[in-house]
C-alpha cells in the first residue's frame, strides 16, 4: 500500500444518498478473479448507456468536475460487501471519500485499500457541495496527520475520527496483514487456552 | 452482566491493539467464488499457507447457472471464476462443495443445514449476508476480500468492537405474517442506516415463537439496516434443530455442547447501547416499493408524499421513485407484476417452498408471469421432493430450478429485463440489483406466491 500524504484536491461532487455498492460497482463486473480493471466501471449503470456510451448528465462524464475525492451524500457504501467497490473507488483514482455517513463494511474496505473515508457533518457536506455548484474547481484539504478537512472556499475546517492503529497503518502504508502475521504466536496461545474447542 | 453478544465476543478476543481494534478469532470460514480469489492470489504473493484449513469451507453459488448444471458453465468468464476457487480448494488443501455436489448450494443455506453453523462461534464470510448464521446465537458477519485474506493466513480478524441494539418484537404476529414482514417493517422503521455501528440481538415473545428457518430470514436481513449483524439467543427451537445434522457435535461432545451453549443469553439486567421495542401485532404483510430495502410498506400503504420526506433526502427519494415508474402517494395493491422470484439466502430454504406450494396448490400460475422457483441448496432440492412440492408446483404452471443465488444478484442468466417488475423474495431491491433496469419488490414468500397466480399484487 502507498503511504497517504495530505491532499489538496478539486473534488467530484454526488449529492445522492444512500449510494449503495451495487451502485458503485454492479454484480456482472464481479466476475474477474484480480483486482485490476474495476475503475472503468465506477457507477457503471449511471455513467453509460446500454450502449457503452457516457451519460452526459452523470457528474464522472462532466470534465467541469474531477479530481482526487468523492464527496457522496449521507450513508455511502451500504449493501454488500463487496470489495470491489473500494477498487472501483480507487482504481478511477480516489483517494478520499468525503460524506456524513459510511457503512460499515465499506469503511473497512476503504481503509484496507489505501482509500481514506472522512465523515463530516450535514451542515459541512452541505456547505462542500454548495461551494462545488458555484464554482466547480472549489477544493478540499485533507490533512490525516492533524485529522482534519477544510473547505478552501469557505475556509470552514472540521476534524475528523480514525483510530489510532488505521490512521498508523495509511500514514506508513502498512496492512492489516502485515500485523497479524506478526502475531502468531498469541494465536496459538489462544487456541490452546480455549475451554470450550469447536 | 454481559450480554449474549458480549459473551461471544469475549471468548474470542486473541488480543487488542492499543487504541485500535480487537484481534478476533474465527472459527468457521466460508467462502464463494466471487470474492475469495484475489484473497488467495494475495496468499500466492506473500507465499503463504491457509493457517487452519480444517476451518474454511468453500461452495460456488453466485456466479452459476440454475438449469444445466451438470454441462460446463456456458459463460466462460464465469466458469473460470469457479474453476479458480476449485483450483484455489485443491491447491490450499481446503473442502469445496462444488457443483453437482449434494452439499452445494448458496453458502448461507448449507452452514445451517448441515450443522457447520452453530451457537457461540464467530462465523465470518466475504457476503453481507453472512448475518443469516446469527440465528443461532453466534457473531456472524459480512467481510471484504482484504480480510478474508486476513482469515485465510490467520484466523483471525481485526475489528472495531461494535456498539450493541437489542430489538423486541413484543406480543404475537398475526396470520401470513412471517420473519421476512417482520424485517421489512423493522428496517422500514429504523431506515437503512439506522443499525450502522451496531450488533443486535432480536427478542421479545414473537422472535422466541418462530421457527429456526425464519429466525434465519430475520437475522439475514440485519444487514439491510446498517447492522453488523443480528443474533438470537439459541433455545430448544436451535438445538432441536441442530441435533442430529451431519457436523453437530456427537455422544458426549453434544452434552458438553449443550452445557456451553445453555450459557449463551444475555443476562438480566445487561445494558445495551440502544434498545428498540416494536409490536409484532401491528405488521402487516410487507412490500418495498423504492430502491433500497428501507423503503417499504403495507401491501394496503401507499407510498410516502414528497412533503413526507426531510428536504436533503428529497433527490433520492425521486430519483428511486422515478426508476421504479411509481408515484409519491400511489398505492401498489392491484399493480400488474412481470417476474417472481422465490430463493436466495433470505427465503430458499424449505419452509419458503412450503409456503409457497401451500398457497399455489390448486391454483394457476398467472399467464403474464415469469416464475423463477431457486431452492437454496440441493438438500433443500432433495426435500422439496421427499415431500412431492414439486408436484404441486408443477400441476400450478411451475418448474424448479438448480439452486444458486440466481436472480437475487443477477450475476449468471436469471436477468429481469429493464423496465420490468419482479416480487421477489431476496433482500435488495437496488437499482439494477436483478439485471440493468430490473425493477425489484421485495416481499416474503406467501406476498411473492400470490403474486405469482394473481398476476398481480395482492394480499396473500
Ligand atoms: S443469495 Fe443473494 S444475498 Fe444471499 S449469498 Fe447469494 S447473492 Fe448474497
Amino acid at each position: 500500500m502507498k503511504k497517504f500524504q495530505t491532499i489538496t484536491s478539486t473534488y467530484v461532487p454526488l449529492p445522492i444518498e444512500n449510494v449503495d455498492t451495487d451502485q458503485i460497482i454492479p454484480a456482472r463486473f464481479l466476475k474477474a478473479t484480480t483486482r485490476e480493471g474495476f475503475g472503468d466501471n465506477l457507477f457503471a449503470d449511471w455513467r453509460y448507456d446500454k450502449e457503452g456510451n457516457p451519460k452526459g448528465d452523470f457528474v464522472l462524464n462532466d470534465p467541469t468536475y474531477s479530481g482526487e475525492v468523492l464527496v457522496a451524500g449521507k450513508n455511502f457504501g451500504s449493501g454488500s460487501s463487496r470489495e470491489h467497490a473500494a477498487w472501483a473507488i480507487a482504481g478511477y483514482g480516489f483517494k478520499v471519500v468525503v460524506s456524513s455517513f459510511f457503512a460499515d463494511i465499506f469503511r473497512n474496505n476503504a481503509l484496507n485499500n489505501g482509500i481514506l473515508p472522512v465523515v463530516v457533518s450535514d451542515d459541512f457536506l452541505r456547505g462542500l457541495f454548495n461551494a462545488s455548484k458555484a464554482d466547480p474547481k472549489s477544493t478540499v484539504t485533507v490533512n490525516l496527520e492533524e485529522q482534519t478537512i477544510t473547505n478552501n472556499t469557505t475556509g470552514e475546517c472540521e476534524q475528523f475520527e480514525i483510530n489510532a492503529y488505521k490512521k498508523e497503518c495509511l500514514l506508513k502504508g502498512l496492512d492489516d496483514i502485515d500485523f497479524l502475521l506478526s502475531n502468531k504466536d498469541k494465536i496459538v496461545a489462544y487456541e490452546q487456552q480455549r475451554t470450550y474447542a469447536y | 452482566m454481559k450480554t449474549l453478544f458480549d459473551k461471544i465476543w469475549d471468548a474470542h478476543v486473541v488480543t487488542t491493539v492499543p487504541d485500535g481494534p480487537t484481534q478476533l478469532y474465527i472459527d468457521r470460514h466460508l467462502c464463494h467464488e466471487v470474492t475469495s480469489p484475489q484473497a488467495f492470489a494475495g496468499l500466492r504473493a506473500r507465499g503463504l499457507k491457509v493457517f487452519r484449513p480444517a476451518q474454511t469451507t468453500l461452495t460456488a453459488d453466485h456466479n452459476i447457472p440454475t438449469m444445466g448444471q451438470d454441462s460446463p458453465i456456458r459463460d466462460k468468464v464465469s466458469r473460470f471464476q469457479v474453476d479458480t476457487l476449485a483450483k484455489n480448494a485443491r491447491d490450499f488443501g481446503l473442502t469445496y462443495y462444488g457443483l453437482n455436489n449434494p452439499k452445494n448450494g448458496i453458502v448461507h443455506v448449507i452452514g445451517p443445514e448441515n450443522g457447520y453453523t452453530q451457537p457461540g462461534m464467530t462465523i465470518v464470510c466475504g457476503d453481507s449476508h453472512t448475518s443469516t448464521h446469527g440465528a443461532f446465537g453466534a457473531i456472524a458477519f459480512g467481510i471484504g476480500t482484504s480480510e478474508v485474506e486476513m482469515v485465510l493466513a490467520s484466523q483471525c480478524i481485526l475489528q472495531t468492537r461494535p456498539k450493541t441494539m437489542r430489538i423486541n418484537f413484543e406480543g404475537k404476529l398475526r396470520e401470513q405474517v412471517g420473519a421476512k414482514d417482520m424485517a421489512l417493517y423493522m428496517i422500514a422503521q429504523l431506515t437503512t442506516g439506522g443499525a450502522t455501528g451496531y450488533f443486535v440481538e432480536y427478542a421479545g415473545e414473537a422472535v422466541r415463537h418462530l421457527t429456526m428457518e425464519e429466525r434465519m430470514t430475520l437475522c439475514n436481513l440485519s444487514i439491510e439496516m446498517g447492522a453488523r449483524g443480528g443474533l438470537v439467543a439459541p433455545d430448544e427451537t436451535t438445538f432441536n434443530y441442530l441435533r442430529g445434522r451431519e457436523f453437530a457435535p456427537k455422544g458426549e461432545r453434544w452434552e458438553e455442547a449443550m452445557a456451553y451453549w445453555q450459557t449463551l443469553h444475555t443476562d438480566e439486567g445487561a445494558q445495551f447501547d440502544k434498545e428498540v421495542t416494536f409490536d409484532a401485532s401491528q405488521i402487516k404483510p410487507m412490500i418495498t416499493y423504492g430502491t433500497n430495502p428501507g423503503m417499504g410498506m403495507p401491501i394496503d400503504g401507499t407510498i410516502p408524499t414528497l412533503d413526507e420526506i426531510d428536504e436533503a433526502g428529497k433527490i433520492s427519494f425521486e430519483k428511486s421513485l422515478r426508476y421504479m415508474g411509481f408515484e409519491p402517494g400511489e398505492k401498489l395493491e392491484g399493480k400488474p407484476i412481470d417476474y417472481v422470484f422465490l430463493g436466495s439466502c433470505t427465503n430458499g430454504r424449505i419452509e419458503d417452498f412450503r409456503l409457497f406450494a401451500g398457497y399455489v396448490k390448486g391454483r394457476k400460475k398467472a399467464h403474464n408471469v415469469t416464475a423463477w422457483l431457486v431452492p437454496g441448496s440441493w438438500q433443500v432440492r432433495k426435500q422439496i421432493e421427499a415431500e412431492g412440492l414439486d408436484k404441486i408446483l408443477e400441476a400450478a404452471g411451475f418448474e424448479l430450478r438448480q439452486p444458486g443465488c440466481s436472480a437475487c444478484l443477477a450475476m449468471n442468466d436469471d436477468k429481469v429485463p429493464a423496465g420490468k417488475y419482479a416480487v421477489s423474495t431476496s433482500n435488495r431491491n437496488f437499482e439494477g440489483r436483478q439485471g440493468p433496469g430490473a425493477r425489484t419488490i421485495l416481499a416474503g414468500p406467501l406476498v411473492a406466491a400470490a403474486a405469482a397466480v394473481n398476476g398481480k399484487i395482492t394480499q396473500p
